[in-house]
């Protein structure tokens, strides 16, 4: 028997995503930590990159609510189907909320923001170096977090497809 | 009562655990692929490196340097605010497709500095000054600058700027730095005695108005017909150079050229040309070189200040002059420095941006020229 699936546009969405958010952590870790050449080129990649991560985290949104996921194994114990829950709750706010801080943050900073080298950004944040500052240290604790509920989403996911093999990896492969 | 409130939760997770016991090569490889992910991750940020040269490391050294001194620049600390216009020539539209160069007039905001780290050093031990810049044109990219009162710069990489500061740090037993670091760091770097040398050669001017101000570093302008070349660019003054003598400061405050400055702007608009160098191939592009002097300059166009006024919230006190907030038209080049520089004044532009401010040392002056 097949068990159910994630839609075709939900499986798409989710790997491009996947790459695009892993990548990203992977970047804003290493441009804060370098001096060199690199640091610029991280830092453009990682604006654009973020906001097209904002774009495609709100259209995916969308998509999950017409195509709702299939639901999880009968069988699955109901402290890990609350885990399972709260941290899919967790993932969505965090992918929403990490793009939209960087954007304000840089607003406050009245630093421009240029995307792929042509698009101008505006302004959203009225120009204030103290909110800047607790934007900015928001930002990195809310990438920390990511980078730790990514790590136990793909902890679960390796669980749930080597060990109880209940379908669940399956059904986003 | 407790024991069966915790029951539910404790017999989960015992069998979660039993089933983890059940599956041991599983879970090591579950436990290895989490692993593989937080060590790279720890290896990209640094975490584990002891020389990586970090914009952190780069911005505690300078505090360990000058001193701590909360909400102010940990470099080029003590300073002026500005704002004014720019004009671009016809020339400068050849050179690079920045709007800035379209010819009408821009709105600019800058800060005239020292170059150094104490927001109250006194004006006469520190000839050294700087003007940075924030083109803005109504339509289209900033372009924002740093520009140094010096001919290049005693150091081309982040690494030996780096070295330099660790050489100049006090010791903290003595309060003073310790001469055997500077002699060898001296030894080990020819281009700053290069340096040493040709700030003699190079007198200072009296004050703000009369220096003129080098972009240090090299970098690409990209012509309407995608023609690119490597520039370094320097602002001209139009007033005329006088150059200074401490004898000139004896018995002035030790902010004798800020208020020299402002009671320049208050009779009347002060001008630099702008003018870019264009690099022949193989000219040095590196800080610590100058390009021969017979290299052709083309004016880009003119500054004008006509307003100066202290450092206060929302004005240049609160903009972070990163050399890398470049228009479209203008490009990084390979210089090294610029990179670090972007690094480094947005480290410290974090961290004071978050610490509380006290007044500059030049406080509540605003100014304009007259019509």
């Amino acid at each position: 028997m097949n068990p159910p699936k994630f839609p075709l546009l939900s499986r798409l969405f989710h790997w491009v995503m996947a790459i695009l958010v892993v990548t990203m952590l992977y970047v804003g870790v290493g441009m804060v930590s370098t001096t060199s050449p690199r640091y610029h080129q991280l830092l453009t990649a990682h604006e654009s990159i973020g906001i097209l991560i904002l774009v495609l985290v709100a259209l995916r949104l969308i998509n999950r609510i017409l195509n709702p996921p299939p639901p999880l194994p009968a069988d699955l114990p109901s402290w890990q189907r609350a885990l399972a829950k709260s941290s899919h709750v967790l993932l969505y706010a965090l992918m929403f909320a990490l793009p939209l801080v960087g954007w304000c943050m840089l607003s406050a900073a009245e630093y421009p923001i240029r995307l792929f080298d042509t698009l101008r950004l505006p302004s959203i944040l009225p120009p204030d170096p103290h909110v800047f500052a607790r934007l900015r240290a928001a930002h990195t604790v809310l990438a920390f977090t990511l980078f730790a509920v990514f790590l136990a989403h793909l902890g679960a996911a390796l669980f749930h497809g080597l060990m109880r093999k209940d379908g669940v990896l399956r059904s986003m492969s | 009562m407790t024991q069966d409130a915790v029951r539910p939760d404790g017999d989960a997770a015992a069998a979660f655990f039993a089933l983890l016991r059940g599956h041991p090569g599983q879970t090591l490889a579950i436990a290895l692929v989490i692993a593989a992910f937080v060590l790279s991750f720890g290896y990209v940020g640094g975490f584990f490196s002891s020389t990586r040269l970090s914009p952190n490391r780069f911005v505690d050294a300078l505090e360990a340097n000058s001193g701590h001194f909360p909400g102010f620049r940990r470099a080029h600390s003590k300073g002026i605010c500005f704002s004014g216009g720019f004009v671009a020539s016809s020339a400068a539209r050849s050179l690079s497709s920045a709007t800035v160069f379209d010819g009408s007039l821009v709105p600019l905001i800058g800060r005239f500095a020292l170059a150094n780290g104490n927001p109250y050093s006194n004006d006469a031990k520190t000839p050294v000054r700087s003007m940075a810049l924030s083109l803005r044109p109504a339509h289209g990219d900033e372009w924002r600058m740093a520009n140094n009162g010096t001919p290049g710069l005693p150091f081309g990489t982040p690494e030996a700027f780096y070295q330099l500061v660790l050489a100049g740090t006090p010791d903290p037993r003595t309060g003073k730095p310790d001469p055997e670091k500077m002699r060898q760091y001296v030894a080990a770097h020819p281009e700053f005695t290069a340096f040493g040398e040709r700030l003699k050669a190079h007198p200072f001017s009296s004050g703000f108005a009369d220096d003129s101000y080098g972009g240090i570093d090299g970098f690409i302008f990209v012509a309407p017909d995608g023609t690119r070349r490597l520039v370094r660019w320097s602002m001209q003054s139009e007033d005329p150079f006088t150059s200074f003598s401490p004898a000139q400061a004896e018995g002035k405050s030790a902010n004798y050229a800020f208020e020299d400055l402002i009671a320049r702007v208050a009779r009347g608009p002060v001008k630099w040309k702008l003018v870019a160098t264009l690099a022949e191939p193989g000219d040095p592009n590196v800080a610590t070189e100058l390009w021969p002097e017979e290299r052709r300059h083309v004016e880009l166009g003119e500054v004008t200040v006509d307003h100066v006024e202290s450092e206060a919230p929302g004005n240049c006190r609160d903009v972070n002059f990163d050399p890398l907030t470049l228009p479209s038209g203008i490009e990084p080049s390979d210089d090294p420095l610029p990179f670090a520089r972007s690094a480094v004044y947005s480290t410290s532009f974090r961290r004071r941006a978050g610490e509380s401010k006290t007044p500059s040392a030049v406080a509540g002056q605003s100014v304009s020229s007259p019509q």
